[in-house]
């Protein structure tokens, strides 16, 4: 799923500073899974923008939806009939969500209520990891299955670096060495040799570094 | 209605510990103040962050929750889980400005009526000193 957290009130109580009519808008995707963009986080987000209004004894509207997902445009038409209530939408879905409602509805001001981290899972309830990169062309299957890429510190993919030391990286003890992780998965399965196999260097032009990327399925336009 | 009763607080409490509590203080003949107003809950754990929001949304000055000690609690971890998300909310009501003070969570046993009602009155000696919200 794509992770995301919540933004600093402070910094949504500035955005949306000058507007009295205000639209939370969640996403029943990614951003519910990881408890941060669903219908439950968009009622904690308009409740305590209300207690901001009670403090500062200001009269304010917060409206709050919750679409299937952000990131399709029926989905986000949805809104079409009650957006126009409102001078300002916060969206917490991740970053996509508010960029999608931007584009269907340019006469408004969207905000974005979370700060999208990465793609990745919940290693533990409550705590997520990052998994992905998605840079485009998928390797994983040379590496035991554990992505260099997304999981070393300096996405290497020739073996650990001078910084891993008992099966941690030097950046951080909380992140696991992902090749001590390789090493020790390919030697227990006896294929370590698999990675002395002479592979032609990763083709990047898959990845963000052609720039913004996107996807043609023919089989699926109309 | 009085300068201290005017400072309305809710109570979300255990109706395995704390309302036990709270009968137990009944025979005691000791009263909750007026503006403590108590909701009863199968068990703490089921308060939700937005639970304890709508309160302060809706004028109250004051929430707190009152549930089972952390070792008896009957559903494991309700006591536990409300905490945190006191916790939660502590950190929100400070990021608007707000003392975290105004929610607070306590752990009692079924047999400390007193105790029941001297933490409502405490609230609303705390409360009554912030001031409204």
């Amino acid at each position: 799923m794509i992770v995301a957290e919540p933004k600093p009130i402070k910094e949504i109580l500035e955005m949306v500073r000058d507007y009295k009519k205000i639209l939370v808008v969640g996403c029943k995707g990614c951003v519910t899974v990881c408890n941060v963009g669903g219908a439950k986080e968009v009622g904690i987000l308009a409740s305590t923008l209300r207690i901001a209004a009670r403090k500062d004894n200001r009269e304010i509207e917060v409206g709050e939806h919750t679409l299937e997902r952000q990131c399709d445009p029926e989905y986000v038409d949805e809104l079409k009939d009650i957006i126009d209530k409102y001078d300002a939408v916060i969206s917490i879905a991740c970053g996509v969500g508010p960029q999608f409602l931007s584009e269907r509805y340019p006469e408004k001001r969207i905000f974005p209520g979370v700060n999208t981290k990465f793609m990745g899972g919940a290693v533990e309830h409550g705590i997520w990891a990052e998994r992905c990169a998605g840079c485009g062309t998928c390797v994983i299957h040379y590496f035991g299955g554990l992505c260099p890429i997304a999981r070393c510190s300096k996405s290497l993919m020739n073996g650990p670096c001078g910084g891993s030391a008992g099966g941690k990286c030097e950046v951080s003890k909380d992140i696991d060495c992902v090749w001590d992780m390789i090493v020790k998965k390919l030697m227990k399965e006896g294929r370590l040799d698999d990675l002395l196999k002479f592979r032609p260097p990763k083709d990047w032009t898959t990845a963000r570094d052609g720039g913004p990327r996107r996807l043609v399925r023919e089989e699926l336009v109309k | 209605m009085n300068d201290q009763n005017s400072r309305k607080i809710i109570a979300f409490c255990c109706s395995n510990c704390a309302s036990s509590a709270a009968g137990i203080s009944h025979k005691l003949n000791e009263t909750l103040p007026e503006n403590v107003e108590v909701i009863q809950v199968p068990c703490t754990g089921r308060i939700e962050v937005l639970h304890m929001l709508k309160p302060f949304e809706n004028g109250a000055d004051g929430v707190y929750i009152a549930g089972c000690q952390e070792d008896s609690c009957q559903y494991i971890s309700g006591i536990t889980k409300a905490k945190k998300r006191v916790q939660h909310v502590k950190k929100i009501l400070s990021e608007l400005g707000i003392e975290p003070e105004r929610i607070e969570a306590f752990s009692l046993s079924a047999a400390r009526g007193q105790e029941f009602v001297q933490i409502a009155r405490d609230m609303t000696d705390k409360i009554k000193a912030m001031g409204t919200l």
